[in-house]
Order: C-alpha cells, then structure tokens, then sequence
C-alpha cells in the first residue's frame, strides 16, 4: 500500500458511496420525522444519525424515545436490531492485512452498514480502509443530512407526504430482507413466520400492550433461535448473503 | 419522553458500535458454533420481518394502502430492483394511493 494506491483507493470508494448517499437521503429523511415525531431536536437526531448508522436500529430507537422506554429497553432494542452487523464485522475481520495498524479496525466499525459494508467486501482480496473510507465520507454526510432535513422539514410537510415518506424506512427493510429470502428458502419460510407471529402479537389482548421494540426482541430471540437449531446454517457466505443448509441435523447443537 | 435524550443516544452509539468493533479487533478466526452462527444468521431477516408486519399498515391512513406497498415492494426486491427504488415506489404508492383513491 503506497501513498498512490491509498487515493486511488479513497476515489474509488468515493464514487461507489455516492449512489449509497442518495439512497441514504431519502432513506434517513423519513427517520427525521420519525425523530420529530419521537420529540428529537435536529441536533440530537443529526448526531445520533452521525454515530450510529443504522437504518432498523435508529427506526426502533426513535421509536423507543418517543415511547419512553427504559434505558435497558434500548439497549436491548438496539442490540437485537444491528446483530447482523456482528456477522458481517466477523466478515470483514477476515479480508483485512494483518499488519494493518489497529486504529484502522477502530475506524472501519464505525461505517459497517449494509451497503458500505456490501461495496467493501464486493472488491476481491484484501481491503484497503482507504477504499471503505472514501464510501463513508460520502454515505455518512448523506445520512446525517437527510436525517436533519427530516426533523427540520418534516414538520412543514403536509400530512400525507410525511407518511408517504416514512413508507421509504419499510421499503428499505423489504429489499433487504427479500433478496435472501428468494434465494433459500428457509430464510422465506422465516420472514412470512416473523410478519405472521408480529401480527398476532400485536393484536392479542395482553401481548398486544408490549411495545414494538420488547415484540421485536422477544420474537426475534424465539424465531431465530428456533430456525437455529431446526435448521442450522451449513456454510455461510456473509459476503453475498447465501446460506446453505445440510438436509440431516448435525451432530453439535442439530434438533432431532 | 421519560429519559434523558442525550443518554439515549449515548446508549444507541455504544451498543450499535461496541457489536461492530468487538468482532473486528477481537475475533480474527470464524465463529466455530454452528448454532450461534446460526441464529446470528437469521436474526436480520426476523428482526427486519417484525419490524415491517403490521407496522407498515399502522404507518399509513388506510391500512390497505399499506398492504398493497408491501406486496408492491416485495415484487420489486424479488424480481432484483434496488433498495432504493423499493423504497421510492413504495413511498409513491402509498402518496397515489392515500391522496386519490382512498
């Protein structure tokens, strides 16, 4: 890695953040509102947009602040929301230079998203940071942005626009979740299970008074722990998001 | 509101960055549990699958406007669009169809 490598790498990585701001735009301006909603001022939603980065986590967080949940409700929420980001830091852990200086792996974390992560590990071999941080120094201003914008300009919006908008969050969730769910056929079994289950919790008397991030992490632990063992994950391949499963149950941790 | 805003978000960035940065600088080998593995595995989709059904038909004025974003974006992530056209068609949907038809 030479000092030439490392801004051709920057400008890369760059250019590929700049479809990623856009869509974080649009994406992060309906959570504005959602913040406004909640009770946020443009400061604290810019700067929560700024350092966490996360579109479900923020979703169920600002959600979480507008309903006054307990602090260790939010830990919990926001835990379960971002555990994918655990396998894909897994991921990235191994395509980094091992004599690359620490402080690097420090930096890195801070932009592990769905897409920076997605256009990080899309180049073959190793990573240079640089690459990952020319994404971020794009995608993170447009997310931040777009979250201001949202608290700020959300509030002069008329009414059916701002819910129209506030649509674009579960949009984003749907092309997450749905691509995977194509492709194997466990993860499509998963994904009507979840929206079935959230369904009946949400309109059963008693479980219906849970709050939506408690639901979250409830049914979360019990779907994913289930599917874990019952249909335990063959060979993951994080960096496309495929997953193959072995007709038998194994030996360590299999139900039978 | 009842907690401290700033604390809040205190919470969010330590959680949401201590779950990126602990894999990162700590575990340089694979998970080895295949169970946990796993469950980490599946835990996206659930959690992103609760957090959009039935929500996305409480966020809107009329629940079938949401339904029928849903079954739109859905369509269009299966047949390989973008997360951000999903999203834009999604949000125009629901704005078409709440201002002119319900």
């Amino acid at each position: 890695m030479n000092r030439e490598d490392n801004i051709r790498e920057f400008k890369r990585g760059f250019k590929n953040g700049i479809p990623i701001a856009l869509g974080y735009l649009a994406v992060s301006f309906a959570l504005g509102i959602l913040a406004a909603e909640s009770g946020m001022s443009a400061t604290q939603a810019g700067v929560t947009s700024f350092l966490v980065l996360a579109s479900a986590g923020q979703y169920a967080g600002f959600t979480l602040v507008g309903a006054g949940g307990t602090y260790l409700a939010m830990a919990g929420v926001i835990f379960v929301a971002n555990m994918r980001y655990m396998l894909m830091s897994t991921s990235l852990s191994q395509r980094l230079y091992p004599e690359m200086p620490f402080f690097h792996r420090l930096f890195m974390a801070w932009g592990i998203t769905d897409e920076i992560f997605g256009v990080s590990i899309s180049s073959p071999g190793r990573i240079n940071p640089r690459f990952t941080y020319g994404a971020m120094a794009i995608a993170i201003p447009g997310w931040t942005v777009g979250t201001i914008l949202g608290v700020i300009v959300g509030n002069v919006l008329p009414q059916d626009l701002v819910t129209a908008l506030s649509i674009g969050l579960y949009g984003m969730f749907i092309a997450i979740i749905i691509p995977p769910a194509k492709k194997n056929k466990v993860v499509l079994g998963l994904v009507i299970i979840s929206m079935l289950a959230s369904w009946v919790f949400s309109r059963m008397p008693g479980l219906g008074n849970l709050s939506e991030g408690n639901r979250t992490i409830i049914l979360t632990i019990i779907i994913a722990g289930i599917a874990a063992f019952l249909f335990p994950v063959h060979e993951i391949d994080t960096t496309s998001g495929r997953a193959d499963q072995e007709e038998a149950p194994s030996q360590n941790g299999g139900a039978s | 509101m009842s907690g401290n805003v700033w604390i809040y978000v205190l919470i969010m960035f330590g959680v949401s960055y201590a779950i990126r940065v602990l894999p990162l600088t700590l575990i340089r080998k694979e998970i080895k549990n295949r169970t946990l593995r796993s469950f980490l595995y599946y835990v996206p989709y659930v959690t992103l699958a609760v957090m959009t059904f039935p929500a996305i038909m409480d966020a809107t004025a009329t629940p079938a406007a949401g339904l029928i974003a849903l079954a739109a974006g859905v369509f269009l992530a299966w047949i390989g669009r973008s997360m951000f056209e999903v999203a834009i068609v999604a949000v125009v949907l629901v704005y078409v169809l709440e201002r002119f038809l319900f």
